[in-house]
């Protein structure tokens, strides 16, 4: 059953310079729904992801994130604020963790704002108010929880930066899930990952999409995680959308074949 | 490497110790019939050429240990163990020192010394060594606690107990104030910025002269008391000394002692409040934004808040270590707040071990003794200490003490072993 739409994106248009990287782009994203967005090198997909979180600001278009108590304009706000007041969180096709803090810091500082309001914004925790501490357990229970889902509760007092890679990976979708997200923004969260771990990662993202509530945007290249998992396809190839839809209808739109393997010779 | 190639290695590093032996030991001024001349000595060129030569060559025969993993680090683990031993003993050791036999008006005013440097390496960890902003005009907030004590004394009669906080206060606010044009630097950039700053706030110092009392600084700034009673000979008013109240005949030392404590007082409770922070949210984003500022961002962190709370509380220790300054030198002129000493304090900080509480006692002890013993040396007293720098860095390249040690444990590590 489709949720309610969760992220509008209207019209889209990221220009650098000469470049349009991003074409009027116009697709919707709906909650308890994973939706891939997927194209060849360079199209453009990460591009919409860095316009989704405030690390560039759109040259045009809207950006609609559809909450409860209403519709926020995520191209008018700032970056910090889109993943605390949006509730949108992200992962990083590079991977992005806090290297030398351990695996337990990483999920702690990914559940700073509620802290940071335990602690009446330092001053509480400093004098060791009691209030502070049961937020800190709690904040360790939830990592807790997040340790034993990703199976890494024997490292979790490990710097994260020595974890193995596809640790690494699990790691960060656990860190972002931390801030009690209500979109999930994976860029490529099975790159370099075996056939084993890209099985594990699918089962994962399925159980957090139906336990949690949580819409998924995923960009992807490994079409076993796309066609597996994915509720619904957008395909950008040189910025513009070419298609968009169910993955069965995805796999034998002529446009989307042609994008990715080139015209047949007639 | 062979044999051939490493007297040619070795021949060149001679080379090089000959070019600068030269000028630092071949020539020497001597003071003859009232005329200086220069007197040779180049039997030391000699000596100095050889010894490099035979030192190069022997350290290359030597084989080459492979590089350890900066994980086996046994002195350093052992340390971070009994870390906290550690620290009550010492604490121990420092509340006792000025009544240890061999304690000197001389040893307590370097241990006064050395406490104000940890006081300010403490402060500047937050900054650099926590948050990973490169700051090199920390001397700049040193200078205003310093000036914001010594001003209130001169113009409005306040002491240096009412002047502390107003001194880590007035610090604090420039801190952000510098905060906020910076916000968008880091690294190099972010380091040619405070270094700017740090000389823009020395020469205010200078040429406010009204205010500043400019090159001549400011005289006569008044001594803390013992809870309102003055540590001098005679009371200025009438009213009881320190040494009347207690039945003590009056000696001199009590004053350096007492401010030796009042020192040791700051530099714990900046210790305790750091230990804090760490554990608080703030303290971790301060480390999470070190290790990645983007990431950060995206985790809903304002690297705004996070930096200029960075800023303002590595200036507020910083105000700390500047009023007492001001009150045990009971002078102060721009020349004490120079690049020289943003220059020291950085050098402690990154000597100690990035973020290491107890890697910066270390390092401050050393590089506050170290010119001291220098003194018999003479005119070779920096480069013995540019040595020590150097071989420091060799041998421990991340500090002194490197390990971190987590803000926070999954379960205590009773339970785990």
């Amino acid at each position: 059953m489709p949720g309610a739409p969760l992220l509008g994106v209207e019209e889209l248009t990221m220009r650098f310079g000469g470049l349009l990287a991003v074409d009027q782009l116009s697709f919707t994203a709906y909650a308890r729904e994973i939706t891939a967005i997927i194209g060849p090198n360079g199209a453009g997909k990460t591009t919409v992801f860095n316009c989704l979180t405030g690390f560039y600001r759109p040259s045009a278009g809207r950006l609609a994130l559809h909450r409860q108590e209403g519709v926020l304009p995520l191209e008018r706000m700032e970056g910090y604020r889109i993943a605390r007041d949006g509730g949108v969180a992200r992962t990083f096709q590079n991977i992005r963790l806090f290297a030398g803090m351990t695996v337990l810091e990483n999920l702690i500082v990914a559940q700073h704002q509620p802290l940071m309001r335990a602690s009446l914004y330092t001053f509480g925790g400093l004098l060791g108010l009691s209030g502070y501490r049961a937020a800190e357990r709690a904040a360790v229970e939830k990592a807790r929880y997040w340790l034993d889902r990703i199976a890494l509760s024997d490292s979790a007092d490990r710097e994260a930066g020595t974890l193995p890679y596809g640790a690494q990976r699990r790691l960060e979708i656990a860190r972002a899930m931390c801030t009690d997200p209500l979109l999930l923004c994976l860029d490529e969260p099975a790159a370099g990952l075996n056939p084993r771990e890209s099985a594990d990662l699918n089962q994962l993202l399925l159980a957090i999409r139906a336990q949690h509530g949580v819409g998924i945007l995923l960009i992807e290249h490994d079409m076993n995680v796309v066609m597996g998992i994915s509720d619904h396809i957008v395909v950008l190839d040189y910025g513009k959308k070419i298609a968009d839809g169910a993955p069965a209808e995805i796999r034998s739109d002529p446009a989307v074949i042609k994008a990715y393997l080139g015209e047949p010779e007639t | 490497m062979p044999l051939k190639g490493l007297a040619k290695d070795s021949a060149l590093a001679a080379f090089v110790a000959l070019i600068l032996a030269i000028p630092l030991v071949g020539l020497n001024t001597v003071e003859r019939d009232g005329r200086i001349v220069v007197e040779t000595r180049f039997s030391w060129v000699a000596i100095a050429v050889v010894a490099v030569f035979v030192g190069r060559l022997l350290l290359g025969l030597v084989p080459r240990r492979q590089k350890q993993a900066t994980d086996k680090r046994p002195l350093a683990a052992l340390l971070d163990k009994h870390a906290r031993a550690l620290g009550w003993c010492s604490l121990a050791g420092l509340v006792i020192w000025p009544f240890l036999p061999f304690s000197s008006t001389y040893l307590v005013d370097l241990a006064s010394n050395i406490l104000t440097y940890i006081l300010l390496g403490w402060g500047l960890n937050i900054v650099v060594g926590l948050a990973g902003l490169l700051n090199l005009g920390y001397a700049g907030f040193y200078a205003v606690g310093a000036y914001t004590f010594g001003i209130a004394a001169q113009s409005f009669g306040l002491g240096f107990w009412e002047a502390l906080p107003l001194a880590g206060l007035l610090a604090a606010a420039v801190g952000i104030l510098l905060g906020f044009p910076v916000l968008r630097l880091r690294g190099d950039y972010l380091a040619i910025v405070t270094l700017g700053f740090g000389e823009i706030i020395r020469i205010i110092l200078i040429n406010w002269s009204s205010v500043t009392g400019g090159p001549n600084g400011i005289n006569d700034i008044p001594r803390p008391t013992f809870f309102g009673l003055p540590l001098t000979a005679r009371a200025a008013g009438g009213g009881e000394t320190f040494a009347q109240f207690f039945g003590l005949s009056y000696s001199p030392q009590h004053r350096i002692v007492f401010l030796y404590f009042v020192v040791l007082g700051l530099a714990l409770a900046t210790n305790v409040i750091t230990l804090r922070l760490r554990r608080l949210p703030i303290g971790r984003a301060w480390e999470a934004l070190r290790e990645d500022e983007i990431a950060c961002r995206a985790l809903g962190i304002n690297p705004t808040s996070v930096k200029l709370s960075a800023f303002a509380i590595g200036a507020l220790f910083a105000g700390f270590a500047g009023a007492f300054f001001a009150t045990r030198q009971n002078f102060i002129s721009p020349e004490s707040f120079g690049f020289q000493e943003s220059a020291t304090v950085l050098a402690i900080v990154v000597l100690g071990g990035m973020g290491s509480q107890l890697g910066i006692v270390l390092a401050a002890v050393v590089l506050v003794t170290l010119p001291e013993f220098g003194r018999d040396f003479a005119q070779f007293r920096m480069l013995l200490f540019g040595a020590a720098m150097v071989a420091i860095m060799v041998w421990r390249p991340r500090g002194l003490l490197s390990l971190r040690a987590p803000s926070i444990r999954l379960a205590p590590s009773s339970e785990r072993r």
